[in-house]
């Protein structure tokens, strides 16, 4: 049976993401800041076949709370084989811009928080020599776009850091997925239009479930933003600079 | 998929603002316009239209809550899917109560409906099976309702078209079965008193029973068909057939509609003549038996931009044969023609809502490519025979059925009316009664 922990389990893509594990029965740790909600699905995996369902509240900027909580995801679920780092928000880049004070913030929520857990995880993934580190990063972080900076360097400083931790954590045969989503269809994203390139969180979840069973490194979900994010970065700044998106 | 906002028959088109529903636990928001709740789109008209209003979009309010594996009670949240359903609890030996012939409609959707499915001579309305459920208001009441508690707002719920407020959760008593496979026999009829007798004998000893008639034929063919009786298979029938696999779609809305009275002529008459025998029998997955149209996503683009109405009628035992001949033989004459014309027994297992569409007689479905004045006109006409003989049309196909027979339909409107709530309405509900 797979033991799976997941922070940030209210947002879409998780919650789609657990309903997966649970279907195979998988045994979940959940963790977010709205315990009403993570009540709620926890009982919903339990029905869709989960073995058996925790969950705690945490906010994830507290980072001191970090280590006592994944002190309890361990003693609770004795090892763990799939992380998903999954939580996040979506920063107004024109309040960033105003403001140092939020820009800080959202980038503490998006990278930071994300840096202090995998950091505390790593030596307890190092011990078992086993189990997939998969985290949420975004196209985004592949280029700091003037529409959303703020989000894309927290979002390329995970991508950097999980690319380094892969390096460290191969050695020891744990391995660290990079995600990638493009347009994602989520409460995050209620209010932008959505257009052809946009995809629903099932498929996201599909695609990240099917990359932790095959031991994938960075993923792009849907594929097709693999080969948009190659153009986009090699775009020469002299024709970024002018071009707007 | 359908885009939220639109009814499935793509007619009429409607403006209006949607909000999403995510937490069971949230009041409801508070625009300045009217709301009405709005599942998953598959109501044909504009009954789950609510033009320069707001849709509370409750689609994504899809968690299970309980379910147990020995009773068979199963409780979810509003916006949950049969398909999901189906995929939960088919693999632990349970089924649906009732079903309509698409499962990509949502719990809530059934509910405000109080959908019915082949199996009404048997098990009633999907409303029979609603144990409970929580109805949701915009003064934040929030009431469990079943037969026990709050009986009269679960009598105005159920049936009541989303107008009561929002379900925001109900528990269902699902029904057994050995596993996913039906055992049917296909009979070919050739009119319409064939189909009575055929229906009579069957009724007792098959579960489903249903038939799709040729409206396209004339003269000594009019009124045949094709009848299919089915059971549950027991656990390991010889046969064991899977799920059809292969997902087809209608990429994009062709410029006109392609249903027109030629492919409708060919299409008819391949599809009567399709099996060689009057009878036969066979062992088959539950999907292809129950949603046949639901492998080919996005069927109703085949009816061009300008959409497609349904018309599903019901008339009184008495006077069934006589009325569908009429009715017929009034849509062979007209040369309308219908793709898909169904023709089903309704039971007179009593609905539990104020305003049920199912009632005891003979019901018969159809749709229409929408042609304009020519298609209302006809529609007209089948509406007058179906007044006349105290029948009724179903409100969840309809986008054009006139106020007077709307209110002769459901003698049960005004009283219903008190339990709508101040802050909801439809597009469907102002043009019935304003």
């Amino acid at each position: 049976m797979q033991k799976v922990v997941i922070i940030g389990a209210t947002s879409a893509i998780a919650e789609a993401t657990a309903r997966l594990y649970a279907a195979r029965g998988a045994q979940l740790f959940l963790l977010a800041r709205n315990e009403a909600r993570l009540q709620d699905i926890a009982a919903d995996l339990r029905v869709r076949g989960s073995q058996d369902v925790s969950f705690a509240s945490l906010d994830v900027n507290d980072t001191e709370r970090h280590a006592g909580i994944i002190e309890q995801i361990w003693s609770s679920l004795g090892r763990v084989d799939v992380l998903l780092v999954a939580h996040g928000t979506l920063p107004n880049q024109a309040q960033c811009e105003a403001s140092v004070e939020v820009a800080l913030k959202e980038f503490a929520t998006n990278a930071t928080s994300t840096i202090a857990l995998l950091t505390t995880m790593a030596p307890r993934f190092e011990a078992q020599r086993a189990g997939v580190m998969g985290v949420i990063s975004s196209v985004a972080g592949d280029r700091g776009r003037q529409s959303n900076y703020l989000y894309g360097a927290a979002k390329a400083a995970v991508t950097a850091f999980t690319s380094g931790l892969r390096q460290r954590m191969a050695k020891v045969g744990v391995n660290v997925l990079t995600i990638k989503p493009g347009f994602v269809d989520t409460p995050m994203t209620r209010d932008f239009k959505k257009g052809a390139l946009w995809a629903k969180p099932d498929a996201i979840a599909k695609g990240i479930v099917r990359a932790a069973d095959r031991g994938r490194n960075v993923i792009y979900l849907p594929w097709f933003w693999l080969p948009i994010m190659l153009i986009i970065q090699h775009i020469p700044e002299f024709v970024f600079k002018r071009i707007k998106i | 998929m359908s885009r939220v906002g639109e009814s499935w028959g793509r007619y009429p088109g409607a403006d209006q603002t949607v909000i999403a529903l995510t937490d069971r636990h949230a009041e409801l928001p508070a625009p300045t316009s009217s709301m009405l709740p709005y599942g998953n789109g598959r109501s044909y008209g504009d009954s789950c239209l609510n033009d320069g209003g707001a849709l509370l979009h409750t689609r994504h309010m899809d968690r299970f809550i309980r379910f147990d594996a020995q009773s068979g009670v199963l409780e979810c949240e509003a916006g949950v899917l049969f398909s999901e359903i189906l995929d939960l609890v088919v693999p632990q030996g349970w089924f649906l109560p009732v079903t309509p012939g698409t499962k990509f409609v949502t719990v809530g959707g059934a509910i405000a409906n109080d959908v019915h499915g082949k199996n009404h001579h048997k098990a009633g309305t999907f409303g029979c099976h609603v144990l409970e459920f929580e109805l949701l208001r915009s003064d934040g009441s929030r009431r469990t309702c079943s037969l026990r508690q709050h009986p009269e707002w679960f009598a105005a719920t159920i049936g009541g078209l989303g107008l009561t407020g929002v379900v925001t959760r109900a528990t269902i008593q699902l029904r057994r079965v050995a596993g996913p496979w039906m055992s049917a026999e296909v009979y070919r009829f050739h009119n319409l008193p064939e189909f009575f007798r055929l229906s009579q004998e069957s009724d007792r000893d098959y579960e489903y029973t249903v038939a799709w008639i040729d409206c396209a034929s004339r003269g000594s063919a009019l009124g045949r068909g094709i009848f299919t009786r089915a059971n549950h298979a027991p656990s390991h029938p010889d046969s064991r057939p899977n799920a059809p696999s292969r997902r087809l779609r209608v990429p994009m809305t062709p410029p006109m509609s392609l249903i027109n009275p030629l492919s409708l002529r060919a299409f008819n008459a391949l599809y009567y003549h399709r099996q060689r025998e009057s009878v036969s029998h066979v062992t088959m997955h539950y999907e292809p038996h129950f949603y046949p149209l639901d492998g080919i996503g996005d069927w109703n683009r085949i009816y061009g931009p300008r959409g497609f109405m349904q018309y599903q009628c019901v008339v009184p035992p008495g006077v069934s044969l006589d009325c569908m001949e009429t009715l017929v033989k009034t849509i062979a004459a007209s040369g309308e023609g219908s793709f898909l014309a169904v023709l089903k027994q309704f039971g007179d297992v009593a609905s539990p809502g104020m305003l049920s569409f199912p009632r005891p007689g003979t019901t018969l479905a159809l749709d229409f490519p929408n042609r304009g004045p020519a298609t209302f006109a006809l529609l007209d006409r089948l509406d007058d025979i179906v007044a006349a003989a105290g029948g009724a049309v179903y409100p969840a196909k309809d986008a054009r059925m006139p106020a007077k027979y709307f209110k002769q339909y459901f003698p049960a409107w005004e009283s219903f009316s008190h339990y709508i709530d101040p802050k909801f309405s439809s597009s469907f509900w102002r043009r019935v009664t304003e």
